[in-house]
């Protein structure tokens, strides 16, 4: 059999087994009931004790969802959502005050997963050699942790769940919530709003370099339930942070659906660095189960000379909708959008970016480096815009595909669109294959077929990794090899 | 036995014999060359030895040491010590040489149950062999055989070559393509690993080249066979009378 044939083979061979991350936490929890009414909007606000704007802002999202349509657009399909078949608020029984009262079970899921929610432990043992990460932990619908928040403080940054925020600084949230994604932006960011359980909220007062990387990881483990995280950060002038996101969940049968805003807003000068390893279970080798992904990530620079950055690896969900976007609004303000997305099996990609430039002098760059095996299908698709105003604007898109075997399939849909003729945009792309002479020259020299795609997919997607924190990049690389072939890691 | 052992070797691709009876014998410490018109079978020959896929051995054995090279995989065969450098190398853009080179080299070692070698000691040794070739740090970072020229190429086979030691080499047209300035790097390389405990098999079109590194027996090969075998005068006669014989021009 050929080297390549064999690879595709392991990979078409790869089962469930490989996901590492399916297991299922035993815990009693505490649930809406089944299905999607103003009852259940209500239900959700009244447990987090949410004041009356709040449900205000949620029952005026749920009646605007309501006349709306699942888009269509997008390259993947899937049957019809039954909305009504889902839960949309799940809550471990036992309520933790702080971290010491953590139901012990939760903590093993997350040890298992190896993010440390015991900051004693992280600061004893570790810390001369790890980087310390604050972590925000949202299990099922409700954040159960948030590590070194008294350290945080101390810098003046808030790090907290968003429900705490919504309670605890109101004014903020009330100024910024919904400021970058409106409330009928789409589909799901609209059924988001009117249904959102839990997230994180940063803010990042004016001129402060946040002291350590801010991390949330998210976790689905209950049967059915929906996840509609809802994530707001806001570097103030001059701010700076760096902000990580994982998500994994337990492999099952049914499709659970995962439906999130993110919101950041960069004010004058101040940058956000925003990275995502997203892992959601993938389904199985028959592409049965695995997550529905339908994510709205917009970033605001709303400042001058403010910068965002998107980082993203998307090596899980059974079907990925994801477009991180940048509104490149103040004057020399720049976007970023580095993205590595894997799909293998039956996954079904289709993301990509915005960037709109509305200030002058504005610039974006995507790099973006797809890579499809098995009988998956993978697609960038990607809006680049200049505004009248936006003179100068400035645009680099490199957007490469990597085939693995001959079932699969990338697709490139660019849209561009200058209004102002000083705007300069770039547009490369590439497919490629791995080549049988390529496998086999790497074979002759001593690698396995294993070693020979990861080393082959890495230098694929250098150009990205590099843009991932330490840490983060070692994880993902990691995590590269094991969604291609299974056997190896 | 001979280190490298070739017996009634019949290999076809696409249902087509182009190796028809092969018999090759190259012991430790020696230098065979193999010459014969284009066509004649020598780069199939190499591919075989090395297993690459696509390629069906329908009769007859090789063995390495005394191991049967046919059974192993690919990768299986170059830990045993088999290292052929390529008519054509191959480019794998992203992936610096410097990485390739490591990966290459761990995985052998990890192969023959070796420890992997630590960064320090895998730099000075790139470092100590691929100055002998004439090859700088920057070449190394780029990626593997991407923007390299034609000479670049086969001298960094060679740096392979010698840092991957193996116990049969088999160069396939290395002088191909080379200036006489780079072909003379490229054979001072190959001299360098001749050793008594390793074979080594030259595939050549012309002469030129033994000149340089002059081989202890000479082949001919023709339609997928050796037909003639002799000291390396013979390479000077081929040289005045051209393939014509084996139906073909020298060019
Ligand atoms: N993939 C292939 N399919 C069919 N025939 C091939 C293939 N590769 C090589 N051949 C044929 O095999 C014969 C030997 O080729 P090759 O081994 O490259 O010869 P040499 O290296 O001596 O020039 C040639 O007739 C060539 O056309
Ligand atoms: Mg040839």
């Amino acid at each position: 059999m050929a080297a390549v044939q064999e690879t595709v083979e392991r990979v078409r061979s790869l089962d469930v087994d490989q996901y590492k991350y399916g297991f299922v936490t035993d815990i009693e929890s505490e649930k809406a009931p089944k299905g999607l009414s103003e009852d259940t909007v209500r239900y959700i606000s009244a447990k987090k004790n949410e004041p009356e704007w709040m449900l205000e802002w949620r029952l005026d999202a749920y009646r605007r969802w309501l006349t709306m349509q699942e888009p269509t657009w997008a390259r993947v399909s899937y049957p019809k959502i039954d909305f009504q078949d889902y839960y949309y608020y799940s809550q471990p029984k036992a309520k933790p005050k702080s971290l010491d009262e953590i139901d012990p079970e939760i903590l093993a899921t997350y040890d298992k997963l190896g993010i440390p929610l015991r900051e004693r432990e992280a600061l004893l043992g570790i810390e001369s050699t790890a980087p310390r990460i604050a972590v925000d932990a949202v299990f099922d619908s409700v954040s159960v942790a948030t590590t070194f928040k008294a350290e945080l403080a101390k810098a003046g940054v808030i790090f907290c769940s968003i429900s705490e925020a919504i309670r605890e600084h109101p004014d903020l949230v009330k100024q910024y919530l919904g400021s970058v994604v409106p409330v009928s932006d789409n589909f799901y960011a609209t059924l988001n709003t009117a249904v959102f359980s839990d997230g994180s909220f940063v803010y990042i007062p004016k001129g402060v370099r946040c002291p350590m990387e801010l991390s949330t990881y998210f976790r689905i483990n209950e049967r059915n339930t929906g996840q509609f995280e809802r994530t707001l950060i806001i570097a103030d002038e001059g701010a700076y942070v760096s902000y990580l996101e994982g998500c994994t969940a337990p492999q099952r049968d049914e499709n659970q659906l995962h439906a999130a805003v993110v919101e950041l807003v960069a004010l004058k000068d101040a940058e956000i660095k925003y990275s995502t390893v997203q892992n959601w279970y993938p389904g199985d080798k028959d592409g049965k189960g695995g997550i529905y992904n339908f994510v709205t990530k917009r970033g605001d620079c709303r400042g001058d000379n403010s910068k965002i950055s998107w980082t993203q690896v998307e090596t899980g969900s059974a079907i990925t909708w994801k477009y991180p976007s940048c509104i490149l609004r103040g004057d020399g303000s720049q976007g970023e959008f580095y993205s590595i997305a894997i799909s293998n099996g039956y996954q079904q990609v289709d993301s990509g970016t915005k960037m709109i430039h509305l200030g002058k002098n504005t610039s974006s760059r995507i790099i973006s480096k797809g890579i499809a095996a098995g009988r998956s299908e993978n697609t960038y698709r990607g809006q680049v815009t200049a505004h009248r105003k936006a003179s100068n604007a400035r645009n680099f898109t490199n957007c490469d595909s990597l085939l693995i075997g001959d079932k699969c399939g990338a697709h490139t849909v660019p849209y561009i669109e200058a209004k102002t003729a000083s705007a300069v945009f770039e547009h490369e792309a590439t497919t490629s294959k791995i080549s049988e002479d390529q496998m086999f020259y790497c074979l002759q020299r001593g690698l396995s077929s294993e070693e020979a795609v990861a080393l082959i997919v890495n230098g694929f997607v250098k150009d990205v990794l590099q843009q991932l924190p330490m840490e983060f990049a070692v994880e993902a690389q990691k995590l590269i090899s094991v969604s291609l072939e299974g056997s190896v890691g | 036995m001979a280190l490298l052992e070739i017996n009634n070797l019949h290999a076809s691709i696409d249902d087509k014999e182009i190796l028809k009876g092969l018999s090759l014998k190259v012991n430790a410490g020696e230098v065979h060359a193999i010459m014969g018109p284009n066509g004649s079978g020598k780069s199939t020959l190499s591919y075989v030895l090395a297993g690459k896929p696509d390629y069906e051995v329908t009769e007859g054995s090789a063995t390495l040491d005394g191991q049967d090279l046919l059974e192993l995989e690919a990768d299986a065969r170059a830990a045993a010590g088999l290292f052929l450098a390529f008519q054509y190398p191959i480019e794998i853009p992203g992936v610096a040489t410097m990485t390739f080179l490591r990966t290459a080299l761990n995985s052998q070692r990890k192969a023959r149950g070796e420890d992997e070698l630590s960064t320090p000691d895998f730099l000075r040794l790139v470092k100590e062999k691929a100055g002998h070739l004439g090859i700088s740090q920057e070449m190394l970072r780029r990626g593997v055989n991407v923007g390299f020229s034609g000479g670049e190429k086969k001298r960094n086979e060679i740096l392979q070559m010698a840092l991957l030691q193996p116990k049969v080499a088999i160069l396939d047209e290395t002088d191909s393509g080379l200036d006489i300035d780079a072909l003379k790097i490229v054979s001072e390389g190959v001299n360098a690993l001749r050793s008594k405990d390793r074979a080594m098999v030259v595939i050549t079109h012309y002469q030129r080249l033994l000149d340089h590194i002059v081989p202890d027996v000479v082949h001919v090969m023709h339609k997928g066979r050796i037909v003639r075998s002799g000291g390396k005068e013979l390479a000077l006669e081929l040289e005045a009378s051209g393939y014509a014989a084996y139906g073909q021009d020298a060019a």
